[in-house]
């Protein structure tokens, strides 16, 4: 039986005169690979910071798990169970891929505060870190820079990073930007391996992409959703060809 | 700088304790010169707590002579005034002192960013120099304060003219100083400032308390800065208005960025070569001197933005790579 | 009664022409810092060589006023397009840590240099004879100076704003300020503007240091006294804004000069005050939209 791990109610945000997001009403059911599409300007990264909280709505709900968690904070949600990456790697930039990684375990280990024992003491943080390196092939680079990688494997470190947080909902926004076609490859086969309990959302603009990886796709156009189905309605649907016009891309 | 974190040794390396034979060394060797190691010392201690906040946290502040100020002027009013003479209470006085300071101007400052937090560290800097500068009966104003009279450690050691017995209260202090901020600069906590540092919306993203933090380091890089105060007044007896306002502050930033900023040894070698530097020319050349500093400053942040410690670096690899 | 209203008259006259002054010194100062988000902390060194450039040539040279002010507008906006083309360009990308530590070195080097060549003193004001009188107006007397500042100041004011609204020059700060990426992605040669802009702003401080000699005085330590009153008006007014560091700079000089009158225990405990209050309040000043 699917259950609702992330909801939004309504959801709108305006800046002055300007509407980017409009009753938004969105689900995303537990185990199911969602994706949402649209047209660059259509308010996708947008309507992700509100669901994380990076970005307070000018009204509507924002639901984790069946709560409210509208008037949550980033950190809030994290604990809650919600994780995210970003459209631009944001990665710890001078530090290493282990610590990028570690970093984010500590704080799910509740250990990220700890003022007194050195952090290599905490041997169960950087195990699980060095692990998690392990599912995306990155353990050697442990202790390089992540600055010093190729921008293929600094996508997977961003992935990787959210995965410590063990979260419930994974929000992965355009996994595979900036990622040379050949090494894209790697993205969509560690996105595979994700656990099948976790609910994740992409947004992409790849559709090969999208439509291998997705059960069930929302299409976002100025802010309002257009349609929501399965790949292949959406794939069919004329207005959302008519929306992507000049947009198709390899 | 990637050598804290989860990867790291928190080993003390034989290298660590070089300074500490160093300054032992001072002590016998150079008995004339122990008010002057006592300053350098003082400034150490202040400079490890401003490298905490900058280095570490990445928060710019102007005014950190604030809580400097703070405790030297709690320790200074309590001596002279309270009569409570006692160097090791005075001490912790001028924590908890420094402390409240720094937990009520670090929760404001530190949910504003950019041009605004830095504005605000100079006027909060600012603001405690005005009181101390008109609070005359309190503060001595203008002419400072004098009649601070310090009564032996442990009712033993004295505070005598050629400074012996401050040298080594500040010694002692600096090195346990020294160690606690090492300590945390190697925990898990030290290595979230670095994320913060580095990426604070990223530290958001993972879920850490991100302000909590920050208030946390502000709050005790504000109470070093205040022993370190304190030392300086119970070393001269005496506290004035150069311990508060914009030039102490901006002197200190020097010091560390000619140091190294962001590594604990910075805070050591800049005071050092600074204070040296400073009492062999000022007083010959003092429009010289300004002008050289602020040329030197201007040349390490267009060259050598790691400062000695870097360019130390960069030579050590360089001859590593030759051989 | 009378005597209240005197005095609140007087307090209210010597603040504006302060506060104008102030405004004309940093106007320059939230342009820039709006336009290209680099921290001038040295913006007062402008104003400082300014009112050098005035005194020596009212005192040494013995030039006519109106030239003395000209040429201080004059050689400092010329020299400070020499120092962005020289220093200040390579930090545009930098850190705000490196920008705030060069700025600071450039204030270090200008204090050396101006004790160096003018000595530690406060530097005489020459000022001519028609300036030192006073000024009927309204059955009072005021100092013909000061209405000789807030007439000028004003003038200099409206001809900026007429600048910033009207002319070309204008529309494309505004334009920059908002959103630099776009500017230039419509063609805006923003680096082209930007050194323009520094060189204005850069010479209104200068132009604003020498007119305000005789009530900023002119010594070797004016960037670092005087730093704070200038980003107060540059943060309480709004970054990148025109009117707000005017509101700005009026409410610092009626305040300080009522303050300094008043509460002269108190000094300026209460701006500092004011100014943390208000910043909580409002970080992106009372004007601003960005920090």
């Amino acid at each position: 039986m699917t259950h609702t791990a992330l909801e939004t109610r309504a959801l709108c945000k305006s800046f002055g005169a300007l509407t980017v997001a409009d009753q938004i009403d969105f689900r995303l059911e537990t185990g199911i690979r969602h994706a949402l599409i649209g047209p660059n300007g259509a308010g996708k990264t947008t309507f992700v910071n509100m669901l994380t909280g990076r970005l307070a709505p000018s009204s509507g709900q924002v639901l984790l798990d069946g709560g409210d968690v509208t008037r949550l904070s980033q950190e809030a949600r994290v604990k809650r169970g919600l994780g995210r990456t970003f459209q631009i790697n944001t990665l710890f930039r001078g530090m290493t891929v282990l610590d990028n990684v570690a970093l984010g375990v500590a704080e799910r280990q509740r250990v990220g505060g700890r003022p007194w024992r050195p952090a290599s003491a905490y041997a169960h943080v950087r195990d699980e870190a060095v692990d998690l390196l392990r599912t995306f092939g990155l353990e050697t680079d442990a202790r390089r820079r992540v600055v010093d990688l190729p921008y293929g494997k600094q996508r997977l470190v961003e992935i990787a990073i959210a995965l410590g947080l063990q979260p419930t909902v994974l929000l992965l926004d355009e996994p595979a930007a900036g990622v040379p076609s050949l090494e894209s490859g790697r993205i969509l086969d560690a996105l595979a391996q994700l656990p099948a309990h976790i609910a994740i959302m992409i947004i992409e603009h790849d559709m090969d992409l999208v439509f291998r990886f997705a059960q069930r796709i929302t299409v976002l156009v100025q802010g309002q959703v257009l349609r929501e189905g399965p790949p292949a309605e959406i794939a069919d649907d004329p207005r959302v060809h008519q929306a992507y016009l000049g947009e198709r891309r390899g | 700088m990637s050598e804290t974190g989860y990867a790291a040794s928190p080993r003390i390396r034989w290298t660590e304790w070089l300074p500490w034979l160093a300054g032992v060394a001072v002590f016998f060797l150079l008995p004339e010169y122990l008010l002057f190691g006592a300053r350098i010392l003082t400034y150490i201690l202040f400079a490890l707590s401003l490298d905490l906040i900058v280095g570490y946290a990445g928060i710019i502040t102007l005014g950190h002579s604030a809580f400097f100020g703070a405790g030297a002027y709690v320790a200074g009013i309590l001596a002279a005034k309270v009569k409570l003479t006692d160097p090791i209470v005075l001490l912790v006085a001028a924590t908890v002192a420094a402390g409240v300071l720094g937990v009520t101007t670090g929760a404001v400052i530190l949910r504003t960013r950019g041009l605004t937090q830095l504005m605000l560290t100079l006027a909060i800097a600012a603001l405690c120099l005005e009181v101390a500068n008109k609070a005359t009966p309190i503060t001595g104003g203008a002419d400072g304060l004098s009649g601070v009279t310090i009564a032996p450690i442990f009712g033993l050691f004295r505070f005598d003219l050629f400074g012996k017995t401050a040298y080594l209260l500040c010694l002692v202090t600096l090195l346990a100083g020294w160690w606690l901020v090492r300590r945390l600069i190697y925990s898990p906590f030290g290595a979230t400032l670095t994320g913060i540092r580095e990426n604070s919306d990223r530290m958001h993203a993972i879920g850490a308390p991100v302000y909590r933090r920050l208030l946390a380091v502000y709050t005790i890089s504000a109470m070093i800065a205040g022993v370190a105060g304190a030392l300086s007044t119970e070393t001269n007896q005496f506290v004035g208005l150069n311990v508060l306002g914009f030039e102490p502050s901006g002197e200190l930033l020097v010091m560390l960025i000619l140091g190294g900023v962001g590594r604990l040894y910075g805070a050591f070698v800049g005071p050092v070569v600074f204070l040296i530097a400073q009492d062999a020319l000022a007083k010959q050349f003092p429009q010289f001197w300004y002008l050289g500093i602020g040329l030197m400053l201007v040349l390490v942040v267009l060259f050598a933005r790691g400062g000695l410690l870097g360019l130390a670096d960069a030579l050590a690899a360089r001859v590593r790579r030759s051989v | 009664m009378d005597a209240l209203l005197s005095s609140l008259v007087s307090i209210a006259f010597h603040g504006v022409a302060y506060g104008m002054v102030l405004y004309v010194i940093s106007v320059g100062l939230s342009v820039t810092m709006g336009l290209m988000g680099f921290v001038n902390l040295a913006h007062g060194v402008f104003a400082m060589a300014g009112g050098y450039i005035l005194t020596s040539s009212l005192g040494r040279f013995a030039l006519p006023f109106p030239v003395a002010v000209g040429l201080a507008f004059l050689l400092v906006a010329i020299g400070s397009m020499a120092l962005e083309r020289g220093l200040y360009r390579h930090f545009y990308g930098a850190g705000e840590l490196e920008q705030v530590l060069f700025t600071i070195g450039l204030i270090f080097m200008a204090v050396a240099i101006a004790q160096l060549v003018f000595g530690t003193l406060q530097q005489p004001v020459a000022l001519p004879p028609w300036l030192k009188g006073q000024f009927p107006l309204l059955g009072r007397d005021f100092p013909a100076y000061r209405v000789f500042l807030i007439v000028v100041s004003g003038a200099m004011i409206a001809a900026l704003w007429f600048g910033v609204e009207r002319t070309l020059w204008g529309a494309m700060v505004r334009a920059a300020v908002d959103n630099r990426a776009m500017a230039q992605s419509i063609g805006i040669n923003t680096r082209q503007l930007f050194a323009l802009t520094f060189a204005l702003g850069s010479g209104l401080a200068g132009l604003g240091g020498a007119l305000g000699a005789e009530i900023i005085a002119v010594q070797p330590t004016y960037p670092f006294e005087h730093l704070i009153y200038f980003l107060t008006v540059v943060s309480v007014g709004g970054l990148g804004s025109l009117r707000g560091p005017f509101v700005a700079a009026l409410f610092i000089g009626v305040s300080d000069t009522a303050c300094k009158y008043w509460l002269p225990q108190f000094g300026a405990f209460f701006i500092y005050a004011a100014t943390i209050a208000i910043l909580l309040w409002r970080p992106t000043g009372l004007f601003g939209t960005r920090v």
